[in-house]
C-alpha cells in the first residue's frame, strides 16, 4: 500500500472487496467530473460567444486560482476528518495586514514573506485549539473565521491599500511567454503536485486517510494524529496567506473585507472534488477537477449574462448532486444486490 | 467524547444524569454572569443605556438571531446543521414583501403564515435530502444555502422592496410594544419557551437528544432516525421562515442580499450558549441566552465608543471561550463521575 498514483488504475485483486470498490469508486468520480468537465467545456465554446478564447481561459484560471490554492491543504484535512473554515479570513487578514506593513514603508519581498509567516501563526492557532484543547475543528474555526475577519476590519477599518507598485499588480496576472496561462496558475500547479505527492506517494499521506476513517484506531496503529494535524493547518493558514498576497495583488487593493464567505466556495469545491465530509476518501486530482468545473461552469454562465448571484443555484445544484447521486446510486444498488437473497 | 466514564449500574446512571444537568444550569449561569457584568460596565460608563429605549432596541435587535438560533439548536441536537437558514430568511424575507406589495390587503396573519410556510417548505428540501439520501447536513444545507440565495436573487433581478411599498399594519408588528415590551421579543420568547418545552417534555423531543449521543445507538433502541431529523429541519426552517417575516416587518426594506452571512452568527450563538457542536447536549434556553450576548456586545462596544470593528473580533473570541470552557467543564465532570463509580463498586 505504498500508494503510488498509478497504482490507483491498476484493478484491485479480487480478494481486498472493499478496498477494489472503494478504488474504482474514486477512480470513477474523478473520471465522471473530467467527462462533465470536458463536456461543460466543449458545449460553452459552441454555445457561449468568447468562450474559447486564449483571453478568457486566462482570466477563468486567474479567477480559481485563491480558490484552487487554498483548497489544496483544505484537501488533506477534510480527509483526516477535521475541517477549516477560517481560511477566507485568514486570507483577508493576511491582506489587511499585507496592506498596512506596506504603508509602513517595508519593501514588499520583505512584507510577503511576513504575511505567509502570520498566515502560518493564524493555522497554528487553529491547530492549538484543535490538536492541544482537543475542540472540535468546525467550532474552532467557526470562532476564528469571525475572530481573524474581526482583527482584519481592526487593522485597517474599511479602508483600502491600492498603491502597490505595477510591477507587482501587474506580475499577478502576467502569463507564461505571454500565453493564457498565468504564472500564478503554474505556482498553484506545483504546489498541487507537492501536495498531491505528499497525499498519495508518502506514509504521511496515507495516514491521514487511516485517521480519516478511524482516528482511535490509527492512534492504536502509532499514527501521531495530533501532529500530524498540526502542521496540515499551518499549512491551511500559510497557504491562505499565500492566497491572500494573491488576491490583494491581483485586484490591487488590500482591504479586510477582501474573499469574504469565500470559505464556503472552497469547501464546496472540495466536497463536489469527492472528499469525503467525514474523512479517510478523496483525491486531490478530484479536488482540482471540482475546482475548475465550478469556475468553468460560473465563467460560461456568466458570459451567457447570467447574473452573477442567479448563479448560486448552480453552485448549490452541483454541490448537493455532487452528494446525493452517489449515494443514491449506492443505496438503490445494495438494494439491488440484497434482493435475490431476500426474496420480498 | 473519548472522556465519557463507562457506567454500567443505575444509580451512578441517574447521578450522571443529575451532574449533566447541573452543567446546563452551570453553562447557562455562565452566560447570564456575563451579560450581567457586560451590561453593568456599560451601564456605569452610560447609564442610558438601561434606559427603556435603549433596552427596546436591545431586544428588536435579538428577537430574530432568538428565533433562528432556537431553530438551529434542534438541528444541532440531533448532530446535524443547518447553515441554510440565512438564505431561507432573505428568500421568505422577499417573498413577504413581494406578498404584501403586490396584495397589501393580504391581513398580517396570513403573511406570517405564509412566511412560517415557506421556509418549512425550505426544511422539507433540507430534511428530505438529509433524511433520505443520508447525506451529511453540513453539505447539503451547504448546497441549500447557496440554492435558496440564488433563487432570491433570480427573483429580486436586483430590484428592492421599500418600507413605503409595505402596509402600515404589518411595518407595525416591527415596532408595536406589549407592556412597554417590543412584540418581536415576545414572539422570540414564546418561540423558546414552546420548542424549549417541546425538548425537555415530549418523547419525540427528548428522542432528538438521543439521535444526537449516538446515532446508532438510538436507531437501535428503536427510535426513528430518519423521521425525527427530518421534522427538526422543517422545524428549523419554519423558524427561519418566521426570522424572515420578522425581518420584513422590522426593516421594512428588503433585497435579495437580506440575512447573508447571518448563519455562522447563529451558530455562534447557538455554541456559545453551550449547544454542543457534534450534538446530544445544549438547550434552546442557551442558545436564545448566546443571541442575547451576541447582540448586547455590539450595542456595549457602541456605547463605550470601542471601535465597532472589534465587534467579530470579540464574538469569535467568544466562541472559542465557549467551547474552551464546555470542553473544561465537560472534563471535570467526567473525573467526578469516574471517581464516584469506582467508589460505588
Amino acid at each position: 500500500m505504498a500508494g503510488d498514483p498509478a497504482a490507483v488504475n491498476v484493478p484491485a485483486p479480487p480478494t481486498e472487496t472493499t478496498h477494489g470498490v472503494l478504488r474504482s469508486a474514486l477512480v470513477r468520480w474523478d473520471t465522471a467530473l473530467l467527462v462533465v468537465l470536458a463536456a461543460v467545456v466543449v458545449v460553452a465554446g459552441v454555445l457561449v460567444e468568447g468562450f474559447a478564447s486564449g483571453r478568457n481561459f486566462q482570466f477563468l484560471l486567474l479567477d480559481v486560482v485563491a480558490i484552487a490554492l487554498i483548497a489544496l491543504p483544505l484537501t488533506l484535512i477534510v480527509i483526516t476528518g477535521e475541517i477549516d473554515l477560517s481560511v477566507a479570513s485568514t486570507l483577508g487578514l493576511c491582506s489587511a495586514v499585507m496592506g498596512q506593513l506596506w504603508v509602513a514603508g517595508l519593501p514588499l519581498e520583505l512584507v510577503v514573506v511576513l504575511v505567509v509567516g502570520l498566515g502560518a501563526v493564524l493555522g497554528a492557532v487553529n491547530a492549538v485549539f484543535v490538536t492541544k484543547f482537543a475542540l472540535p475543528s468546525l467550532a474552532v474555526t467557526i470562532g476564528t473565521l469571525a475572530a481573524y475577519r474581526g482583527l482584519a476590519f481592526v487593522v485597517l477599518g474599511d479602508q483600502a491599500v491600492a498603491d502597490f507598485p505595477f510591477r507587482w499588480t501587474d506580475a499577478a496576472s502576467s502569463t507564461v511567454a505571454d500565453g493564457a496561462v498565468p504564472w500564478a496558475a503554474v505556482v498553484t500547479i506545483v504546489l498541487a503536485v507537492v501536495f498531491g505527492v505528499v497525499l498519495h506517494a508518502t506514509p504521511f499521506g496515507r495516514s491521514l486517510y487511516a485517521m480519516g476513517n478511524n482516528a482511535e484506531a490509527a492512534t492504536f496503529a502509532g499514527i501521531r494524529v495530533a501532529r500530524a494535524k498540526f502542521w496540515l493547518f499551518v499549512a491551511s493558514g500559510a497557504v491562505s496567506g499565500l492566497a491572500g498576497v494573491y488576491w490583494t495583488l491581483r485586484f490591487a487593493s488590500a482591504r479586510a473585507d477582501n474573499a469574504a464567505g469565500l470559505e464556503l466556495a472552497v469547501v464546496a469545491a472540495v466536497l463536489l472534488g469527492g472528499v469525503s465530509i467525514f474523512g479517510g476518501r478523496g483525491t486531490l486530482l478530484g479536488v482540482l477537477l471540482g475546482v475548475l468545473l465550478l469556475g468553468a461552469v460560473r465563467n460560461a454562465l456568466q458570459l451567457a449574462d447570467v447574473a452573477a448571484d442567479t448563479l448560486n443555484i448552480v453552485t448549490g445544484g452541483l454541490l448537493i448532486a455532487s452528494v446525493v447521486v452517489p449515494n443514491v446510486v449506492a443505496m438503490s444498488r445494495t438494494r439491488l444486490r440484497r434482493r435475490p437473497r431476500h426474496p420480498a | 467524547m473519548s472522556t465519557r466514564p463507562a457506567v454500567s449500574t443505575a444509580p451512578p446512571a441517574l447521578s450522571r444524569a443529575r451532574s449533566v444537568h447541573q452543567l446546563w444550569l452551570a453553562r447557562e449561569f455562565g452566560i447570564v454572569v456575563a451579560l450581567g457584568l457586560l451590561v453593568l460596565v456599560t451601564t456605569l460608563d452610560n447609564p442610558a443605556f438601561l434606559s427603556p429605549q435603549s433596552l427596546r432596541d436591545l431586544l428588536l435587535g435579538a428577537a430574530i438571531l432568538v428565533v433562528l438560533a432556537v431553530g438551529q439548536t434542534v438541528v444541532i441536537i440531533s448532530r446535524n446543521i443547518d447553515l441554510s437558514v440565512g438564505a431561507v430568511l432573505g428568500l421568505v424575507a422577499f417573498a413577504t414583501g413581494k406578498l404584501l406589495s403586490s396584495a397589501p390587503g393580504t391581513p398580517t396573519v396570513v403573511a406570517v403564515l405564509a412566511g412560517i410556510g415557506l421556509g418549512a417548505v425550505c426544511g422539507v428540501v433540507n430534511g428530505v435530502l438529509v433524511a433520505a439520501a443520508r447525506v451529511p447536513a453540513l453539505v447539503i444545507t451547504l448546497g441549500t444555502l447557496y440554492a435558496f440565495r440564488g433563487i432570491d436573487h433570480s427573483w429580486a433581478q436586483g430590484r428592492q422592496i421599500n418600507a413605503s411599498d409595505l402596509p402600515r399594519s404589518f411595518l407595525g408588528l416591527g415596532t408595536a410594544t406589549v407592556l412597554g415590551v417590543p412584540v418581536l421579543a415576545v414572539i422570540a420568547v414564546v418561540v423558546m419557551l414552546v420548542v424549549g418545552f417541546y425538548l425537555r417534555s415530549y418523547r419525540s423531543g427528548r428522542e432528538l437528544y438521543a439521535i444526537g449521543s449516538e446515532p446508532a445507538a438510538a436507531r437501535l433502541a428503536g427510535i426513528p432516525v430518519g423521521r425525527r431529523v427530518f421534522t427538526s429541519f422543517v422545524l428549523c426552517g419554519a423558524l427561519a421562515g418566521l426570522a424572515g417575516v420578522l425581518y420584513a416587518a422590522r426593516f421594512g426594506t428588503v433585497d435579495a442580499t437580506v440575512g447573508t452571512g447571518i448563519e455562522l452568527q447563529v451558530v455562534a450563538a447557538a455554541v456559545v450558549g453551550g449547544v454542543a457542536i457534534f450534538g446530544g447536549s445544549g438547550s434552546v434556553h442557551g442558545a436564545a441566552l448566546g443571541a442575547l450576548l451576541l447582540t448586547t456586545i455590539g450595542s456595549s462596544l457602541a456605547v463605550l465608543r470601542i471601535n465597532p470593528f472589534w465587534q467579530q473580533a470579540v464574538v469569535g473570541g467568544l466562541i472559542l471561550a465557549a467551547i474552551g470552557l464546555d470542553r473544561l467543564l465537560a472534563v471535570r465532570a467526567a473525573n467526578r463521575l469516574r471517581g464516584r463509580s469506582s467508589h460505588g463498586g
